[in-house]
């Protein structure tokens, strides 16, 4: 079997955020690039935030995958230049990341974000904080419901 | 190894790393959720920060001693942070001042450490720095809005302000790290931040309606390993774990 890096990037898919299980490590933009030289292998992944436990449960993952479909002659490295910026996050993931519910950032204006559910403009920030330290919560002052929107970082 | 790279690191560890740890302590305890939610999210960042900048400084040294070692195996005279970040949590006024105090360090700190000539400072310190925007902000808002509040809040967080008054200024107080660092191109010049901050602090604290005390006196000693009492009790918690069961893992 040949090993490419098209191949490992398609077992890779797989790896999700084990936060928001809808959205793949690509996506994410957490797996910055596949390096193969020599028959050995290097996955370069960044953390989202410094403080993001995610990243050990990521770093499990991609060795659990790897290991699933016999490829054995591969390390790990975490990389923090540059740094990971919201921009990272392909349009795809973004398209995900609504559709599971949470509002996708927003760079152009973060005071205007739009409810994922009804598609409202009229929303308002609870807390700056939500339940990872990605997101912040806001509500919906249409449909009521509260929601959660991926920080621009 | 390059000794003065070593503290100069450890310095700003110990400073995320205690006070994500007092942070912490409020898991559970908040006033209300979202602001319980918004206090260990700022935690967790700290630590994060606090491990990065440890994962750095293990590699640094030539003693083996890992991440680990240097949180949970050190005693409270190798701590290096500012004396402001061990003081109690006190109520959730006395918290958010204090977080104030730090994030308007923190955060012009983080701008400035990302021109460090050091790689790998410069890296860390880009990834912090969007982190701490955030920081500031939360805190500056909770600072105006319990200052300017109701006569119950204000009191409080004017209480906090007297008592905490006399550590603020420590931490732009340069140390013989601080120095060394600046002088050799990887440390950021502490009296670049210095007035910007100052100036932010009273422009908030002004808007707070809050009155500066007048003292002029400054604690100081963290950075050279002097610490209050507090700082004991805090390694007690944060390293029993270790210390009891050594090399114990997750
Ligand atoms: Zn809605």
């Amino acid at each position: 079997m040949v090993i490419d890096q098209d191949h490992i990037k398609q077992l890779l898919e797989e790896v999700t955020d084990p936060e928001i299980p809808v959205i793949s490590i690509r996506d994410l933009g957490i797996l910055r690039d596949v390096r193969i030289e020599n028959d050995q292998i290097e996955i370069i992944i960044t953390p989202t935030y410094s403080g993001c436990p995610a990243m050990l449960e990521i770093e499990k993952n991609i060795n659990n995958t790897l290991k699933k479909n016999d490829i054995e002659n591969f390390k790990i490295t975490t990389v923090l230049s540059p740094p990971w910026t919201t921009d990272w996050m392909s349009e795809e993931g973004k398209q995900k990341l609504k559709e599971y519910g949470i509002a996708p950032p927003n760079p152009s204006n973060e005071e205007d974000i739009q409810c994922p559910n009804c598609g409202s403009h009229n929303t308002s920030l609870v807390s700056q904080f939500g339940s990872t330290a990605c997101k912040s919560l806001f509500k919906c002052n249409d449909c009521l419901e509260p929601f959660d929107y991926f920080k621009c970082h | 190894m390059n000794q003065n790279l070593f503290n100069y690191t450890l310095q700003q560890a110990d400073n995320c790393l205690i006070l994500g740890q007092r942070l912490g302590e409020w898991c559970g305890h908040g006033p209300v959720l979202e602001q319980d939610i918004a206090m260990t999210n700022i935690a967790l960042d700290l630590i994060g920060q606090a491990r990065m900048l440890y994962q750095y400084a293990a590699e640094i040294q030539d003693e083996k001693r890992s991440e680990d070692d240097l949180a949970y195996l050190r005693d409270a005279w190798d701590f290096k942070n500012v004396l402001l970040v061990e003081q109690p949590n006190g109520d959730f006024a006395k918290t958010i001042l204090r977080q104030f105090l730090f994030d308007s360090f923190n955060c012009p700190f983080y701008e400035k450490l990302k021109e460090s000539s050091d790689e790998r400072l410069a890296a860390i310190a880009a990834k912090s720095h969007k982190e701490t925007l955030y920081h500031l902000k939360w805190s500056g808002d909770w600072v105006l809005r319990l200052g300017d509040g109701t006569e119950e809040s204000h009191n409080r967080i004017q209480n906090a302000l007297n008592e905490l008054w006399p550590y603020s200024e420590e931490i732009t107080t340069p140390s013989e790290a601080d120095i060394d660092a600046n002088k050799n191109g990887f440390g950021v010049n502490l009296n670049d931040i210095k007035s910007e901050r100052e100036t932010k602090i009273r422009e908030v604290l002004n808007e707070a309606t809050l009155t500066i005390p007048d003292s002029a006196y400054n604690h100081t000693g963290g950075k050279e390993g002097k610490h209050t009492e507090y700082l004991g009790y805090i390694l007690a918690d944060l390293q029993f774990l270790q210390r009891a069961y050594p090399g114990n893992e997750w």
